[in-house]
């Protein structure tokens, strides 16, 4: 499901978002917080990208910034206007007029299906509401076009749910809303935040199926947002790994998947369930938590817990994300040019064992 | 088609049919939210006893008009609040000295005739008219000092009393929530700014304000609503409902909205508002009260440039010296004051009564 025509639909250069710590009155506050810290990629248009980490690297920050709901502190994030095919700076959106075209083009599907909708509105002014905001039909061509998303987002028959309340409806049913809503304007980019983390197991695979089957039927293109590599394989074509505001290795979802290069990248497979009894799970000696990422020194942001740290780790600056081959992009001082592992050898074969 | 998952245990409704009209829709939810709270109310006592003295004092306020096109309460020259006189007159039989008198409720001495009789001699008879004449005569509850009808005074005054309690309800709520949310919205300098503001109102006496401000300008009803309003929405109330909107502005829903390409003041009057809505209108019964009360004082103190109302009923019997008389002059003092009492815990009933509607903490279940 690779691109079609290879142009980037979204296209993010060296983003970063700093957030000041306790700025007092007068004082100016010298502390800030990296939540992302050079960030860069590109989605091809009909792409899905799969954005992975621990809670607090940064991952729900960047999707933020990608809709506009935080403002990015240094880089450029360019969008491609599904009508007129140009890249639309995010950043320099401004005016009113340009948000209103922003808004057709970008959405969000929110993690928590409970909190994401006014409880005093019902399905069908929740659904409607991008229209009704921009001002787009009359009632009655808006009661049509929430009717059709709902039918397309499995809430059959439609009409019975037009005047509920969400706490009306079950998590699934809501989360399904929650698509409509983001659909209604038909984006072409929707940047997906855990949307499925807070739903059951059971009723997770559905949505996901749904989202993956909208996203053919209509060519939106993902930014899908997870902690959990299982959900992030099934939905994504590419994955990148981010942590402590950086990412660390990027590529093709099997391709990471099948060869991850990184330590962390590693240690995360590594805690995938395996479902399997007789599995021994190799060990993968990462120290520590997440650190917190105020002021953080120069050196490669995973040293702190990183079981492979040489000399070079410790004296040179964080490593660059760069290509190791076949589109699979590390930033690993231990790895080679073209993927080749130059770190301890003993637990590399204990990790790809 | 995807895999659907199960229906909650609601029963699906029939069919809507597109073609009704959305405002019936909305009026119909409205209406079954209103039910739904409705039955959560009425499980409070308190609450359903003071919807029965507001409804009690609502039929009062009624009972006015219809009652002065009726019978003998037409003739205005009697029955009118403030203009109105009428004195039964009792007569005196007049002896000769103090000692003589045997019945005061019929007698009385010579020297002390001459203030209503000048000139009469003992075995003449006197006439005195009543005033504050007691129960009696066509006046359900007698008269005032100045030979006014209290029924009447009592029923015209419930009008007033309701309009001033509305003004200042509502403009208490416009202002509090507006302030609030925006406050809340914005944060920063706006917020400080009146999160201050409202510590100072909150600093300030109110009565002494109130009392500065009619010697300053002519405080009538309507404007003394308006003052309290402002006082009470810039004041206390903003803060409350302002941490209520704190607490909504950062839900998720307000930043789906944001990406929705909603502006600000879709934000805070669509989604923040509805959602402190519940929390004003408690409030707003507690400014009812609050301005029942201050009325009475102000009148009482004689600052409010009005015809008639309860705290003025209490004035005159204050300055007709009748205060401290005890119960000797009864229909002067109970009613008003009983009225004042009754209609602000009646409002403050209620309110306490949405409270537990609105803060699903308090319900006792």
């Amino acid at each position: 499901m690779a691109a079609s025509n290879g142009d980037a639909r979204v296209r993010v250069t060296d983003l970063e978002k700093h957030f000041p710590i306790s700025k007092g009155l007068f004082r100016k506050s010298t502390d800030f917080v990296h939540a992302v810290d050079g960030v860069s990629f590109e989605i091809k248009a009909g792409e899905s990208l799969g954005l992975v980490g621990e809670s607090g690297c940064g991952k729900t920050t960047t999707g933020r910034m990608l809709v506009k709901l935080d403002d990015a502190t240094d880089g450029t994030i360019f969008i491609r206007d599904a009508e007129t095919d140009e890249m639309i700076d995010v950043t320099e959106v401004k005016t009113k007029v340009e948000q209103k075209e922003f808004r057709k083009n970008v959405q969000m599907i929110f993690q928590d299906p409970y909190e994401s909708m006014n409880p005093r509105r019902t399905i069908f002014d929740i659904v409607a509401e991008p229209l009704v905001v921009q001002n787009i039909g009359t009632t009655e061509e808006r009661e049509e076009r929430v009717i059709d998303l709902l039918r397309l987002v499995g809430l059959t028959p439609p009409e019975p749910f037009l005047f509920r309340y969400p706490h009306e409806l079950s998590g699934g049913q809501r989360q399904r809303i929650a698509i409509a809503r983001a659909l209604v304007m038909e984006p072409a980019f929707v940047v997906a935040d855990e949307p499925t983390s807070m739903l059951d197991v059971s009723i997770r695979i559905s949505i996901m199926r749904l989202m993956l089957e909208l996203a053919e039927k209509l060519g939106v293109t993902y930014l899908y947002i997870t902690h959990d590599l299982a959900v992030a394989r099934y939905m994504c074509d590419r994955i990148a790994v981010m942590y402590l505001g950086k990412i660390v290795e990027m590529g093709p979802t099997e391709e990471l998947l099948a060869n991850p290069m990184h330590p962390y990248t590693r240690a995360l497979l590594s805690a995938v369930p395996v479902p399997d009894p007789s599995y021994k799970r190799p060990d993968v000696e990462i120290e520590g938590g997440v650190a917190r990422a105020v002021n953080p020194a120069p050196e490669c942001r995973f040293l702190a817990r990183c079981p492979f740290a040489v000399e070079q780790c410790r004296t040179a600056t964080h490593p660059e994300l760069y290509d190791r081959g076949s589109e699979h992009f590390v930033a690993c001082h231990l790895v080679g040019s073209d993927g080749e592992w130059h770190g301890s050898e003993r637990s590399v074969l204990e990790l790809r064992s | 088609m995807v895999t659907q998952e199960k229906r909650p245990e609601a029963e699906v409704e029939p069919v809507e049919q597109i073609v009704e009209a959305l405002w019936r829709v909305r009026l119909r939810l409205a209406w079954s939210g209103f039910k739904r709270n409705w039955k959560l109310f009425a499980e409070n006592k308190i609450g359903l006893m003071g919807l029965g003295i507001i409804i009690f004092f609502v039929l009062l306020a009624l009972a006015y008009p219809v009652m002065r096109t009726w019978g003998p309460w037409q003739d205005g020259t009697i029955y009118d609040p403030v203009i109105g006189y009428d004195a039964p007159v009792e007569d005196f039989e007049i002896v000769e000295t103090e000692a003589e008198v045997l019945d005061p409720d019929t007698q009385m001495d010579a020297f002390t005739a001459q203030l209503w009789c000048f000139g009469a001699v003992a075995g003449d008879t006197c006439s005195i008219p009543l005033q504050p004449a007691p129960p009696g005569n066509g006046h359900i509850l007698g008269t005032d000092p100045l030979g006014r009808d209290i029924a009447s005074q009592l029923t015209f005054s419930t009008r007033a009393a309701f309009m001033l309690g509305l003004i200042a309800a509502l403009v208490t709520v416009v202002v509090a929530t507006t302030v609030g949310s925006i406050a809340a919205f914005y944060g920063g300098w706006i917020d400080s700014f009146f999160m201050r503001l409202a510590d100072l109102v909150l600093l300030m006496p109110l009565i002494p304000i109130l009392i500065v401000m009619s010697g300053l300008w002519e405080v009538t009803l309507p404007r003394l609503g308006v003052l309290i309003g402002i006082l009470s929405g810039f004041g206390g109330t903003a803060i409350v409902l302002k941490s209520q909107a704190l607490s909504v502005k950062v839900k998720p829903f307000i930043d789906a909205a944001r990406v929705s390409g909603g502006s600000n003041m879709h934000l805070i009057f669509k989604h923040i508002v509805p959602n402190v809505l519940p929390l004003s209108f408690l409030y707003m019964m507690f400014t009812v009260t609050e301005a029942v009360s201050l009325e009475a004082v102000l009148s009482f103190f004689g600052l409010l440039n009005v015809n008639m109302s309860w705290g003025l009923m209490l004035q005159t019997a204050q300055t007709q010296g009748y205060l401290r008389t005890g119960l000797e002059f009864w229909w002067l003092l109970i009613p008003a004051g009983v009225a004042v009492t009754l209609l602000a815990a009646g409002f403050f009933f209620v309110g306490r009564a949405m409270d537990e509607v609105v803060n699903p903490r308090l319900r006792s279940r």
